[in-house]
């Protein structure tokens, strides 16, 4: 059963010159952990925040269960939970007022729903009474996202929660984003940390407003045609640009302490390539084949290079 | 490293609030062309003693010199020899990038005819001709984040000061953005940055960890690496940085 439906939806910004989203399409299935994967500016917010009926589409349609976001959005906004980008909590009030009060809006008691943000809470309750604008960067975010469960919502829009968050912080957030989709709720949240998409059921790959490839994680890796190459050895920045110069090789991508490195389709072993690098003076040059990654993924649908990526 | 090398010289730097120790007696060099990564969790003490080696805030003990200056005595010559650039502020989004080159460049005292070569310069070199006379919130952000670094460049600082420089850049730009940083460590200025991205860190040639307000590992990602028997900075992070109380 559809969670989400999204059909067609266009949005633009500053009279038509910003094209935000481009007839988008997508369907998130109830219970999945749904993943929308992009940088700054692909459109991410504009998504969320139509479905959380804070924007109006310029066309097309989209759906929450059997509510549609414009002619249904009251309905809409008592069933979903929405944590924003930016902390939008009441900084004066403190931690147990805040989630008094959202519960107290949406009709409902801590008490009533405590089971559900528990895990979540219990790590905040040491600071109940300080305020909220106090609160350290992961704190905050932990209490936004009891604030935004408190009602026990069926969908749980996230926009960009972990971004600016530390790696351990960001790695605790996924787990609690495991356990409440254990709870039944589907959950779609954005990030622009790649390396997240492997904690999600499915995602979409997103860039300038549209869709790039939705599939699951091994899926998207799986869609990755060329042999990849992890290269190792020396000063990675001089290799980088020797590499980029050589003509058999298509793409090389500084990764942490390796290169990712393809060939041009039928450019043949790699050992002349390393061979050639030991000769400009790179000795200790290493290749090792190894799987993509969804960064890799991305950077290759990016470039539109044809060849790297079996489109959807 | 001699003395000359050292273009950042930090003994026991420390900073409290009240009853908080924020910065907890720091100590580390940074030499002249290293790109030198300065990683921790959120509230670890990172920003405030960033703040104290850019000259914004003073400590409450220890010693620090930054660029030849003493962060207790000479912060505006800091100032003045220092480059900053930060995700949430870098540009003027209402100016476009013509007008920002030149506001900075007065700021950093640029001559009329320096700042014009400069400018021509940067327009070239970042591809933004035909956007010179747009405002810089209608470009996309990982040229913004580009022509905001060549920005805290414009005086040719001996260091510059990267805070979380590539958050939210899509995979492509932020490796051009760091190949940008490695051309400018060749040339010989000092990075100094923060980032989320565990990848960037092993791009550094040494970095440091905090942790509730101290250096808890200090080198270069391999000698890190080894010493916490992890095969990825990633890895070290989760070990060293797991378990503060204040997240």
């Amino acid at each position: 059963m559809a969670a989400i439906r999204i059909e067609q939806i266009s949005k633009t910004y500053d009279q038509g010159k910003v094209q935000a989203l481009k007839e988008l399409s997508l369907t998130v299935q109830s219970g999945e952990l749904f993943g929308l994967i992009g940088p700054d500016g692909a459109g991410k917010t504009s998504l969320l925040r139509i479905l959380a009926t804070l924007l109006l589409p310029d066309s097309g349609r989209a759906s929450i269960g059997n509510w549609d976001v414009v002619k249904d959005y009251p309905l809409i906004r008592r069933n979903i939970g929405y944590m924003p980008g930016r902390f939008s909590l009441y900084q004066d009030l403190s931690v147990r007022e805040n989630l008094e009060f959202f519960a107290t809006v949406f009709q409902t008691t801590i008490k009533e729903n405590y089971e559900l943000i528990r895990d979540i809470f219990v790590q905040l309750e040491p600071f109940q009474d300080r305020r909220a604008g106090a609160l350290s960067g992961g704190m905050k975010q932990k209490l936004a996202l009891s604030c935004a469960l408190i009602h026990r919502p069926k969908v749980l829009l996230l926009d960009e929660p972990t971004t600016g968050v530390d790696a351990v912080s960001r790695r605790e957030f996924w787990d609690m984003l495991r356990q409440i989709r254990a709870q039944g709720i589907t959950v779609l949240v954005s990030t622009p940390y790649m390396n997240e998409a492997d904690l999600c059921d499915r995602v979409a790959l997103m860039q300038d407003g549209t869709l790039m490839s939705v599939d699951t994680p091994s899926g998207i890796v799986g869609r990755f045609q060329q042999p990849l190459w992890s290269i190792t050895g020396g000063k990675l920045y001089p290799l980088l640009l020797a590499l980029r110069d050589h003509p058999r090789v298509d793409t090389v991508h500084p990764f942490g302490e390796s290169l990712h490195l393809t060939m041009h389709p039928g450019a043949g072993d790699i050992s002349p390539l390393l061979a050639d690098m030991a000769a400009a003076g790179f000795e200790q040059v290493q290749a090792k084949r190894i799987a993509p990654e969804i960064e890799d993924c991305f950077m290759a649908l990016m470039s539109g290079s044809g060849h790297a990526m079996q489109l959807d | 490293m001699s003395a000359i090398d050292k273009v950042i010289e930090v003994r026991g730097l420390t900073k409290t609030f009240g009853s908080f120790t924020a910065v907890n007696s720091i100590s580390f060099d940074v030499r002249q062309g290293e790109i030198f990564g300065f990683l921790g969790a959120n509230g670890a003490g990172k920003t405030t003693a960033m703040r104290m080696l850019c000259g914004l805030l003073s400590p409450s003990g220890g010693q620090a010199t930054v660029a030849g200056f003493d962060v207790y005595r000479q912060p505006e010559d800091i100032k003045r020899n220092i480059g900053y650039m930060s995700q949430r502020f870098s540009l003027y989004e209402d100016l476009t990038p013509l007008e920002n080159i030149y506001f900075y460049g007065g700021i950093y005292g640029l001559s009329r005819a320096q700042v014009r070569l400069k400018a021509e310069e940067l327009m070239i070199k970042l591809g933004l001709q035909a956007e010179a006379h747009t405002q810089v919130r209608s470009l996309p952000l990982g040229w913004r984040q580009k022509l905001s670094f060549s920005v805290s460049l414009l005086h040719e600082p001996a260091i510059v000061f990267l805070d979380e420089p590539t958050g939210g850049v899509d995979p492509i730009t932020r490796r051009q953005f760091w190949e940008m940083i490695y051309e400018t460590a060749e040339k010989g200025t000092t990075v100094f940055v923060t980032t989320h991205y565990m990848d960037e860190a092993e791009y550094c040639e040494r970095l440091t960890i905090m942790v509730d307000g101290e250096i808890r590992a200090l080198g270069t990602p391999a000698e890190i690496k080894a010493e916490t028997g992890q095969d990825s900075i990633d890895g070290v992070f989760q070990v060293l940085a797991r378990g503060t109380s204040t997240r």
